[in-house]
């Protein structure tokens, strides 16, 4: 493919001509603020962050949006680019409220980092005086705060664009415009689509969509990350528990590119129902009845038990008489082999499988 | 052709200016006379499109003397049927007066508001039914699609639109043959032409009225752009506020479909073409053209960041075309004449004419299409009349919402694409408002900022919260709380919002404000620092009013008038208001018979 040379920063990079300003910034390691762009989602633009200068003319270009063009000059920290992020900040911060003590994004906030790495001290335009949206967090999973929200739409393309619920999308227009939901209802209300999947809020670069379960539980930057498989499915999506104490407080995406979820998806399951994991009454060992009554038993014990029953009956009354049922929590290669053993060594086609029930 | 079995012709205006002043009413007692007469089969109504007059509607041209009669009403059908159709005597009191002179006009050619103006787009609308596809026919219409279709190839046409200079009328003057040049370039296997009539511009009808008066023009401008980029379906996208225009549309469509004007095989060749409509919304954003094909595909007017302009990627990613309604109406005239002759009018940078919108204080309202390179004086003066009630001219603003206001001193500017950007105003769609000495630049301001700041479409950071906070600090100033600061601040925003912003609406909504910081700085500053609007114009910054003591009879007519009880004083004796109490509500003033009253 034809490339294309440009200076950056008095530093000449060699990209592909389909490239962005913020991709060659990028291949040179030179850091561009953004807060609207991410590479798997359709492009934006509109946080208007990520401006850089124009050597030739002057004019100021949203990196994300701009592609290069040949003998480009750039400079990404001119004094214009500064006055203009940190105006824009500013800007931002005007509609913001100034919550960042009890906000469960402090810490890891995209906003609050480039507050502070700008030095916007004194914004000229203060902060939100007054709310203006309630809050939506009568569901069990997710807290909307559309008033900590900076439109920068992640969470409307994540939603539309890779999870395909149509569950959010921008209304109303002006200073007025917000991400809405269906009837400016909750996201569990009767007219959602909302799945709970949780990606509006990995998206999220700000503290507007939260986890409500893991609510006053640990600062970001107190978890310990821990990249795991998720155990509910045969999809198998990689998933990242955030754990405090040896307790997940919540499970983050991972974004990998050869994983079966490489976006991060994850569905309701694997995203919030990982309270099993600390449940008094979960099973860890195996449990035979005796008397009428559950007992704990070794794994050996439980396998032979299980050997010795299916011998007998098969025996007794043929292999007819046995049933499988296995779980969705499986993976395909544990169900296959579960039908292949009921097939060939029990000789029974009674099997079946929770996930079509 | 059917007309000539008549012995005159009268042509009503029916566009939307003239049915909301009662031109439907106007013609059926038109019609009921003429019916009382016997005349029916001598004397044939059409209804027209709009004269750009609308102000003085309802109007009704007769026609062979083509006498120009004015707001006219149902109950004046009997003396003009009785007088000028029976007994051929002109009624005096239905012309238009000139409103400098007094003298009545008798044909429409002579009333100074056409003599300046130089109508070819336009040239139909008041002239033909819109309904009739023949009466186009009859103007010499369709025959630039003929001659493109079966004399020029594609590549042809687009140099004779390159050739004549001809600019995007929709606000920025892109240069049209070079835009189709990138449409016809871009590789796909299929491709749009679009016409924008969104017209959200506050104030500006040029293209409802050539969709109301001539759609057939706009449907062949359409069809020889397709044929130029190679594209076989359009779109028009009109708002649903323009339900006449619609309908029109809609007629004229079928009717060229029907005369195989459009559909397959044009003109026996190959050449393919369908036309759609489609209703928008009525969002000001949905002009923008990234955002209006976000429309049309039925997602929300969002602008996207441009490249990939619409001839790479447009409608449903395909490469396409988008023009303005009045762009679209000046290509048959490029092709049919060519363009050496559309060159002759207009100036060397832009060709040909541009229809305006003339509006405010002026004695002529209406729509006006000049040559391009005439002045901002010959419009406001010798087309619009002047400034009102002999109130002193204070501004123009030009452009729309995203304008610019010029002062006195640029009177004598030319106008064309390029002089108004040095200027600090723009083109635009063609607004022009014209304002005098009692209109308040800040306010002015505000009021166009205002119009932005709820038309944003919220996306951008600088656009949805930087004019805001451009609104908060003009709202502040025009009630008297402006801070020192505030001036330097707004310069700021302005610059960070053009600089930054998304889209064209973000880019030029703080025109309005750095234009009559240009010109008219003294104004904010008289608001800030003296707490003194000098047009009089803004309510909180009127100081207390005070009696004359001289003049006053004692009447107490003052006293009963106050709401406040600031006015105190016995019965036949001088009376005093309390500067404190007073709120300025100018109630007294009105009462005072011997207007001893001033602030
Ligand atoms: C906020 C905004 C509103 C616009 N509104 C209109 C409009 O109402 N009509 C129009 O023709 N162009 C409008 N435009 C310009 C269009 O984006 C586009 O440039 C134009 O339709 C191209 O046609 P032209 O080259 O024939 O002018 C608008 C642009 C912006 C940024
Ligand atoms: S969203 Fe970020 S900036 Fe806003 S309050 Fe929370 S931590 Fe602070
Ligand atoms: S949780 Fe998932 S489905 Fe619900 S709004 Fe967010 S992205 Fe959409
Ligand atoms: S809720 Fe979060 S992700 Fe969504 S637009 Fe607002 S800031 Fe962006
Ligand atoms: S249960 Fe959900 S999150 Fe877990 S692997 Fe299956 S799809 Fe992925
Ligand atoms: S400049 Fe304004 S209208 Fe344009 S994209 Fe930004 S917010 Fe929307
Ligand atoms: S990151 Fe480029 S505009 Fe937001
Ligand atoms: S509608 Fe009749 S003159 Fe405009």
């Amino acid at each position: 493919m034809d490339t294309i040379t440009v200076t950056i920063d008095g530093q000449q990079v060699e990209v592909d001509q389909q490239a962005t300003l913020l991709d060659a910034a990028n291949k040179l390691d030179i850091e561009i603020p953004t807060l609207c762009y991410h590479p798997d989602l359709t492009l934006h633009g509109s946080c208007r962050i990520c401006v850089v200068e124009d050597a030739e003319s002057g004019n100021l270009l949203a990196s994300c949006a701009t592609p290069v063009t040949d003998g480009m000059k750039i400079k990404t920290a001119s004094d214009k680019v500064i006055t203009a992020r940190k105006m824009n900040l500013e800007l931002l911060l005007s509609d913001h409220p100034n919550d960042c003590m009890t906000c469960e994004a402090d810490g890891a906030c995209e906003l609050q980092e480039l507050v502070y790495e700008y030095g916007v001290t004194e914004p000229s335009f203060g902060l939100m005086e007054e709310q203006k949206f309630e809050v939506k967090n009568e569901n069990p999973f997710i807290e909307f705060d559309q008033n900590k929200c900076i439109l920068c739409g992640k969470c409307v393309r994540v939603d539309n664009e890779v999870q395909c619920s149509g569950a959010i999308d921008f209304t109303e227009r002006g200073f007025q415009s917000k991400v809405g939901v269906p009837f400016d209802q909750d996201l569990g209300a009767d007219h959602s689509s909302c799945v709970f999947c949780g990606q509006c809020v990995e998206m999220c670069p700000t503290g507007a969509l939260t986890y409500k379960p893991a609510k006053g539980l640990g600062r970001e930057y107190e978890l310990e990350s821990v990249q795991t498989t998720c155990p509910y499915c045969g999809v198998g999506c990689q998933i990242e528990l955030k754990v405090k104490d040896n307790k997940i407080v919540k499970v983050g995406s991972v974004y990998q590119e050869d994983s079966p979820n490489p976006i991060g998806e994850t569905c309701v399951k694997g995203r919030f129902a990982y309270d099993f994991v600390d449940h008094p009454e979960r099973l860890t060992k195996p449990l035979i009845k005796k008397d009428g009554e559950f007992e704990e038993a070794s794994w050996d014990e439980a396998l032979d038990y299980v050997a010795d029953k299916l011998t007998t009956i098969t025996e007794e009354d043929g292999g007819e008489a046995v049933a499988a049922l296995t779980s969705a929590r499986c993976t395909n290669e544990e169900n296959y082999l579960l039908q292949k053993f009921m097939r060939g060594v029990v000789g029974t086609n009674s099997i079946d499988h929770c996930a079509r029930l | 052709m059917e007309q000539s079995i008549y012995r005159s012709h009268i042509l009503i205006c029916g566009g939307t200016g003239c049915v909301s002043s009662g031109c439907k009413e106007v013609r059926s007692s038109l019609e009921d006379e003429l019916a009382r007469h016997d005349l029916e089969d001598e004397i044939k109504v059409l209804e027209t499109g709009c004269h750009g007059f609308c102000e003085k509607g309802p109007l009704i041209i007769v026609y062979p003397e083509s006498v120009f009669y004015c707001e006219l009403k149902p109950e004046n059908m009997e003396k003009l049927v009785e007088e000028h159709i029976l007994k051929g005597k002109i009624v005096e009191e239905f012309l238009y007066q000139e409103p400098v002179t007094n003298e009545s006009v008798r044909s429409y050619k002579d009333i100074d508001f056409y003599k300046k103006q130089e109508r070819n787009a336009l040239a139909n609308c008041g002239h033909i039914d819109p309904e009739e596809i023949e009466e186009y026919i009859a103007t010499g219409g369709y025959q630039a699609i003929g001659k493109a279709l079966t004399e020029m190839t594609p590549q042809e046409v687009i140099d004779e639109v390159k050739d004549s200079g001809l600019r995007g009328r929709g606000g920025g003057g892109f240069p049209a043959g070079l835009k189709w040049q990138f449409a016809s370039e871009a590789e796909g296997d299929k491709k749009y032409v679009i016409c924008n009539a969104d017209e959200g511009d506050p104030g500006a009808f040029m293209d409802r009225s050539l969709l109301e008066g001539d759609p057939h023009r706009i449907i062949e401008g359409m069809v020889i752009a397709a044929y130029a980029i190679g594209a076989d379906e359009g779109y028009v996208y009109v708002r649903a506020e323009y339900p006449l225009a619609i309908k029109r549309l809609r007629i004229a469509i079928e009717e060229a479909e029907e005369y195989g004007l459009l559909g397959d095989n044009l003109f026996g060749t190959d050449f393919n073409f369908d036309l759609h409509i489609k209703e928008g919304a009525g969002a000001f954003v949905c002009g923008e053209e990234t955002a209006l094909m976000a429309s049309i595909e039925g997602k929300r007017g969002m602008p996207r960041p441009r490249p990939p302009f619409p001839a790479q990627k447009g409608l449903w990613g395909k490469p396409s075309n988008i023009n303005n309604v009045e762009t679209y109406a000046n290509v048959p005239d490029v092709i049919q004449d060519g363009a050496e002759t559309y060159k002759q009018v207009g100036t060397e940078g832009s060709t040909g004419t541009k229809v305006f919108a003339l509006t405010g204080k002026i004695n002529n309202t209406g729509l006006a299409e000049v040559p391009m390179g005439i002045t901002m004086r010959e419009i406001i003066y010798d087309i619009g009349g002047g400034i009102n009630d002999g109130k002193e001219f204070k501004a123009v603003q030009i452009g729309g919402p995203s304008g610019g206001c010029l002062p006195e001193d640029k009177l004598d500017l030319t106008i064309d694409y390029d002089s108004l950007l040095e200027v600090g105003a723009m083109m635009g769609s063609g607004g022009l408002v014209v304002m005098d000495e009692d209109t308040c630049m800040v306010d002015v301001s505000r009021f166009f900022l205002d119009f932005t700041q709820s038309e944003s479409c919220g996306k951008c950071t600088p656009c949805r919260v930087g004019t805001k906070q451009m609104l908060d600090i003009l709202e502040r100033i025009t009630t008297g709380e402006g801070q020192e600061g505030d001036i330097e601040l707004l310069e700021e925003l302005a610059e960070n919002i053009k600089s930054t912003s998304l889209c064209g609406l973000g880019q030029t909504a703080p025109n309005p404000v750095l234009s009559t910081l240009r010109y008219f700085r003294d104004e904010y500053e008289a608001h800030i620092y003296e707490q003194n609007c000098p047009a009089g114009a803004c309510e909180e910054l009127l100081g207390a009013y005070v009696i004359d003591g001289e003049a006053c009879v004692g009447c107490t007519a003052c006293t009963d008038a106050c709401p406040v009880d600031a006015i105190s004083g016995e019965a036949k004796e001088e009376h005093q208001i309390d500067e404190d109490a007073c709120i300025a509500c100018g109630a007294c003033v009105e009462k005072c018979p011997v207007d001893a009253i001033t602030q």
